[in-house]
């Protein structure tokens, strides 16, 4: 066993390990943060195939802002376990065949076929080269061949953020804002008056 | 010593790598962690001068063994685990804050020869391992079992999500400019003189940069996090002793740690500021360090000065004020590289 064999099993066996414990440990909390811990898991495994910028994203997004926004909800949710726990048996058949289906898709995605020995040395060859560079290779990918996909893409995001705050945003007549343009504008006489006076009335 | 050598060859390789890397990486985290010690004592020197005080001097000569006498009594005091915490969390908190910190520094080089780890994604590296440090602060917040550091961690991770867009736009003007995300690179691309360096160009970015890099640390006036008028301390208020001390050197490192980048990015790196004969002859290590603690001393100076932001201020300058001023200014350089004779300014 080299010493990038050692590597790879550790990161796989803590994957397969907090994964297991995400679906199964009852502190949803503590399934989030395991779910932190398996993509980190994941990253290094991609780091080790040298898919450096895919390993960084995955933590920059995921890792860094996905769960943490996540992990707010959740921390502020009173989560019943009783009731979720309810209709296990009811939902058991349904739940099954979904993830028969989702095992049967990803063995037709990432299957043997896919990594039939001729199909990886191409890729291969190309990792070794002593330029080579992850981030690089897809930025150009992304913004040549890959262009319009990659901005359909970034245009179907950006109308969900928008449905997203046209739905959730109300306009509530009576709630107090400050307008900070308006909080700039004012001037001293604006809000008082300087009144002359004497110290003392008239004897 | 023959001995020694002796012993060394019959390592394998790979354990003579790891330990060669081992003693590089107590190279790096051992200045790290003295220069984080003195950074509080310059700050209490600092503030207390601004605020016409002389702050400490009674530890040691005119105060230096503070910090020392500080670590010390953090040491020997008990942590006190308060009831019904969750244990493993309550004290895996401080050390996740602490670690983000501590790793970014695998990539950030201190002159062109001197780094640990010269990695072509070095930038999204650092990007991507700073963001791991709010864990450290919700976490410590939610195992606490207590209202006022579960409202400061909520505070922090809005907040710092908030101001990471807005740091990571800036970035994205950097990387445009220099077209590389190798930190050594984008140093070495502003060689020669200050005119080269790129708070010129990019100078509403480095503003940018630079203030979300004080709300991304927590300090003032971006502290609502640890907020002592309203919340007590914010998501620390139940921890003491070691743990606590975990959370102020995760504090500081991180300080030196978003000072160095912006030196790195946005001040030349390593370069003096005049490519001319009195000020090629300092080293260039130096050079960096003086940066570092220019900018440093601004943390320090802003501390003193300002009163802290209320928080729905800070969420509007982050989303309104510096996430557009990025975008606006991405959007001009696009247009000025690729449609105007202009392009130098921004690209080299």
């Amino acid at each position: 066993m080299t010493f990038e064999d050692a590597v790879f099993t550790f990161f796989a066996a803590v994957l397969l390990g907090s994964a297991a414990m995400v679906v199964t440990i009852r502190n949803p909390v503590k399934s989030a943060l395991f779910l932190v811990l398996a993509f980190v898991s994941a990253a290094c495994l991609w780091m080790l195939l040298k898919a450096e910028f895919l390993a960084i994203v995955l933590v920059l997004v995921y890792v860094g802002a996905v769960m943490v926004l996540f992990l707010f909800v959740v921390m502020m949710i009173d989560v019943n376990l009783a009731v979720l726990r309810q209709g296990f048996a009811d939902y058991l058949p349904v739940g099954g065949l979904v993830a028969v289906l989702m095992v049967a898709e990803i063995a037709l995605a990432v299957g043997p076929k896919q990594f039939a020995a001729g199909r990886l040395a191409h890729a291969a060859a190309h990792v070794a080269h002593p330029h080579y560079s992850n981030t690089r290779a897809l930025g150009i990918l992304l913004y040549t061949t890959y262009v319009y996909p990659f901005e359909i893409a970034a245009v179907i995001l950006l109308v969900a953020i928008i449905a997203a705050i046209a739905l959730t945003m109300r306009r509530r007549p009576d709630t107090k804002y400050q307008d900070p343009a308006r909080q700039v504008e004012v001037r001293a006489q604006d809000r008082m008056r300087i009144v002359k006076m004497r110290t003392e009335p008239k004897a | 010593m023959s001995e020694l050598t002796a012993l060394w060859g019959n390592l394998p390789v790979w354990s003579q790598l790891l330990l060669w890397d081992l003693v590089k990486i107590v190279a790096i985290v051992g200045p790290l962690m003295l220069s984080v010690a003195y950074l509080t004592f310059a700050e209490r020197k600092v503030i207390g001068y601004m605020q016409v005080r002389i702050g400490p001097n009674r530890v040691g000569p005119r105060g230096w063994l503070q910090p020392i006498a500080d670590g010390v009594k953090l040491l020997l005091k008990e942590i006190i685990v308060p009831s019904g915490a969750n244990k493993a969390l309550f004290i895996g908190a401080p050390v996740l804050a602490l670690l983000p910190a501590l790793v970014a520094w695998a990539v950030v080089p201190f002159t062109s020869t001197l780094v640990l780890a010269n990695v072509n994604a070095g930038l999204l590296f650092v990007l991507a391992v700073t963001s791991m440090g709010v864990y450290g602060v919700v976490i410590a917040g939610w195992a606490s079992n207590s209202k006022y550091a579960f409202l400061g961690s909520l505070r922090s991770a809005a907040q710092i999500v908030a101001y990471e867009i807005a740091m990571g736009f800036a970035l994205v003007g950097v990387l445009m400019s220099v077209g590389t995300l190798n930190l050594r690179q984008i140093a070495l691309d502003q060689a020669g003189g200050f005119w080269h360096w790129l708070f010129l160009p990019l100078f509403p970015l480095f503003l940018v940069y630079f203030i979300s890099g004080v709300a991304e640390t927590n300090r003032a006036p971006f502290d609502v996090a640890e907020g002592e008028s309203e919340i007590v301390a914010g998501f620390h208020v139940e921890y003491s002793g070691m743990t606590f001390a975990l959370f102020f050197l995760a504090e500081y490192a991180n300080m030196i740690l978003l000072s160095a980048l912006t030196a790195i990015l946005f001040l030349g790196g390593w370069f003096p500021p005049f490519d001319f004969a009195p000020f090629t002859w300092v080293p260039p290590l130096v050079w960096f360090l003086l940066k570092v603690s220019v900018i440093l001393f601004l943390y320090l100076w802003l501390r003193a000065t300002f009163p802290r932001y209320r928080y729905d201020q800070i969420m509007r300058l982050g989303w309104k004020v510096l996430i557009p001023v990025t975008l606006v200014w991405i959007g001009v350089m696009g247009l000025v590289i690729f449609f105007t004779p202009w392009a130098f300014l921004f690209y080299r």
